[in-house]
């Protein structure tokens, strides 16, 4: 990342905040909608800027699901793990889905393409189990049909239908 | 003052004192994990619940202030088999690795797992399996024993304002870590060592160096010299029963021969070397107006490491000098060498240190290879020579007293209080005011720069002038002394103080981080005690009156601040990053 366009974003996004209490997580929130994560040489530039710790900022981004410190995958796929779908074989579909991309839960593939994540409740239990991509809804999804689903993503990246995304 | 009953004994304190503090002038010891005297109640442990009457729950005792009228019941059945699942859960998340733990029969989870008579796991175990650290060389982080009680967080960040530990995620996921899962060593980590001093299980210790120091001493084609620091001698005998305080400089001495060391050093006569350069820097710098005022002392390595990482701008403030250990190590290799006629590159030193910095401090810069050699090759912390005596079997309540080896053993009064927060500066100013005034002090304690006040700010006269002084201990307390000079930069007013110490460990080096578990402000007052007494009892107060010194100048170094004093005593500084990635 550029090192003076990186001090320009947070001191423009920080100057925002800069003396308002509770700032630390407003500031985290735009730096996370801007870059879609929060990189380190980012929380480095905020600890200068505001003076707080690097250790303070850290324990704030990994206290809060939220916050992520690995850049997105261009498809990410969540996997609903609230009560419903819990009972209707989410797990099963997530250690499918880690199977398949050699990815544990919060990683993003190598080649940056898949990331994959656990929501809680996505609320339409009775579509139960559910998983996202990119927030496209994939409802009752059976294990035999992850292989399908991620072959389908992966073929538009590679400019199989020129990005178009076909309903399931 | 309040008054309440615990256990059915009225008890009397101050407003605001806790139910934990208030059991103990009734004899009670409520038991926990996390409370500590020097930190702040973090209420994470849970185990020191007690009941209070009309109300129909546990409270923990570390964090409820005693009530007018308080009826607090501390032990019952129920408590304590609270308390004993509590115990449990822990444990549930602690591997069994107490054997081989390098807290093994040192461990406050483990004492109290006995005394509560815990003899089965009944929940389920579950630890994260988290991979040591031990990348610093001087402290070693095993954050699977860790049992999130938060001391070590709070002493790095709150005590220390270091910021290297943090507490990363948070549930069962929570963990000890640098920010972002980095190494200790690419932290700002200063390797002070209060988490592992204030750590109640293993999850952090120094990184154990004796078998380095067994083999050496095996080593027939190797001589094999040390040196104690001051702290050490008042501290060592809390491994073997001796009162809090104890000063077993003589014993220390007949002990380290037995151990198998050729020559027995004393790192006092180092600190005497060190005031004679310090003192005549002040001198230059004060009175010759050449240099920069304050003049901020540097014996401490974590604090220079400090200073280094988060204060560059300070540089120009330091003292060159070595510290007392760094200097006993490099004339070792040199003057000792050549007055006994031993092949330096066949000598092995060893530094006892109350100290988990001075490992990293032997190998900190080209400097410390000045004697053409690494002038100090092995450091250990106080804690590890108390396991090598063991390991030896040496009864040390009934061995004799000793007398150091001549050249590098003999030591002033002065040197000796080095291990006090204020020592420096006091035997620093005697050797000062000797300089300046050519007289001798009619009196040679300053009871001003003593004590735990965290910054103690005073001034003395010397031939009409006043010296302003600030002594400042525990590094979260650096940064006022520090601001008010900044200030009167920036405002081009005069200097608010000539001449600074500053002593990363609360209390100075009694309260160092590899001395024996436990510290509190007690002891580190009685260790202080036995410093000082050590110094009273001295004929000779002052560094300059050393006869040794005086025969170190006249017949190997010349005078101080010469040029061998400047190639074998002094250093030099450079800004660091704070973090490396």
């Amino acid at each position: 990342m550029d090192a003076a366009q990186l001090e320009k974003d947070v001191s423009e996004i920080a100057g925002d905040w800069k003396n308002k209490e509770g700032n630390l997580i407003m500031i985290l929130h735009r730096i996370q909608s801007k870059y879609g994560y929060v990189p380190r040489e980012v929380s480095l530039e905020i600890s200068k800027h505001l003076d707080i710790p690097l250790a303070r900022i850290y324990e704030v981004i990994t206290f809060y699901n939220y916050f992520k410190l690995e850049p997105p995958g261009k498809c990410t796929i969540s996997v609903c793990m609230g009560t419903a779908c819990y009972l209707k074989g989410a797990p099963t579909l997530l250690n499918e889905l880690e199977r398949v991309l050699g990815i544990t839960e919060g990683q993003t593939t190598k080649d940056g393409m898949f990331r994959v994540e656990v929501v809680r409740c996505l609320g339409c239990c009775g579509l139960a189990p559910v998983l996202t991509v990119d927030g496209k809804i994939y409802q009752g999804v059976k294990k035999n049909e992850i292989g399908e689903i991620i072959s389908k993503y992966a073929a538009e990246e590679n400019g199989g239908n020129g990005g178009h995304k076909e309903k399931p | 003052m309040v008054k309440g009953v615990i256990n059915g004994i009225p008890v009397e304190v101050k407003a605001g004192t806790t139910i934990l503090e208030a059991a103990k002038q009734v004899q009670i010891n409520i038991p926990t994990l996390c409370k500590h005297p020097d930190l702040i109640s973090s209420a994470a442990c849970g185990l020191c619940v007690v009941k209070i009457k009309k109300l129909n729950r546990m409270l923990r005792a570390c964090t409820t202030p005693l009530e007018e009228g308080m009826d607090v019941q501390t032990h019952d059945p129920e408590i304590v088999e609270t308390r004993r699942t509590v115990l449990e859960l822990i444990l549930s998340n602690h591997p069994n690795d107490c054997l081989t733990c390098g807290r093994n029969n040192n461990c406050e989870l483990q004492k109290l797992v006995a005394d509560f008579g815990i003899r089965e796991e009944s929940f389920e175990k579950f630890v994260k399996e988290i991979p040591a650290d031990d990348s610093t060389g001087t402290i070693v982080l095993e954050p699977q024993k860790c049992i999130k009680c938060g001391r070590c967080v709070e002493v790095c960040q709150d005590i220390q304002n270091v910021w290297a530990l943090s507490f990363l995620e948070r549930g069962v996921h929570t963990r000890i870590s640098p920010a972002g899962d980095i190494k200790l060593a690419e932290s700002p980590c200063v390797q002070c060592g209060q988490c592992s001093a204030h750590c109640p299980t293993g999850a952090i210790f120094e990184k154990d160096d004796t078998a380095k120091v067994w083999r050496a001493i095996q080593d027939p084609e190797k001589y094999c010299v040390v040196q104690i620091a001051p702290a050490v001698r008042v501290a060592i005998g809390e491994a073997f029963g001796f009162p809090l305080g104890t000063n077993l400089t003589r014993k220390l001495y007949a002990l380290l021969r037995r151990l198998g060391f050729e020559a027995v050093f004393d790192t006092n006569f180092g600190a005497d070397v060190t005031i004679m350069e310090e003192a005549s820097e002040f001198v230059e710098r004060f009175v010759h107006k050449k240099g920069t005022l304050p003049l901020i002392t540097t014996c401490c390595p974590s604090w220079v490491d400090f200073m280094e990482k988060f204060h560059p701008d300070m540089i120009d403030h330091f003292s060159s000098c070595k510290s007392p250990h760094e200097i006993v190590g490099a004339l070792a290799k040199t003057y000792f060498a050549k007055e006994k006629k031993i092949d330096p590159s066949k000598m092995v030193m060893v530094s006892i240190m109350p100290c988990t910095s001075k490992k990293y401090e032997i190998t900190r810069t080209g400097e410390m290879f000045a004697s053409g050699f690494q002038d100090v090759d092995i450091a250990i912390t106080t804690r590890e020579l108390a396991r090598m005596i063991k390991q030896a079997g040496l009864d040390f309540s009934h061995l004799p007293e000793e007398n150091p080896d001549h050249l590098l053993g003999d030591y002033t009064g002065a040197g000796v209080i080095f291990g006090a927060t204020g020592g420096v500066m006091e035997a620093a100013i005697r050797t000062a005011y000797f300089l300046i005034t050519e007289q001798k002090l009619p009196k040679v304690e300053f009871e001003n720069v003593r004590g735990l006040k965290g910054v103690k700010e005073t001034s003395v006269s010397v031939d009409g002038q006043e010296v302003r002084i600030a002594v400042a201990h525990g590094l979260a307390n650096v940064e006022f002394v520090l601001d008010k000079i900044r200030e009167a930069k920036r405002k081009k007013e005069p200097v608010p103080y000539h001449f600074v110490e500053v002593m990363a460990c609360p209390g100075g080096c009694v309260g160092g981080g590899g001395q024996p578990y436990g510290v509190t402000d007690e002891l580190r007052t009685a260790r202080a005690r036995g410093i000082y007494g050590d110094d009273e009892g001295s004929a000779l107060r002052c560094s300059h009156e050393n006869p040794y010194v005086q025969k170190l100048y006249n017949e190997f170094l010349g005078k101080p601040l010469g040029k061998k004093s400047h190639h074998l005593l002094h250093t030099a500084y450079k800004s660091r990053p704070i973090y490396k990635r």
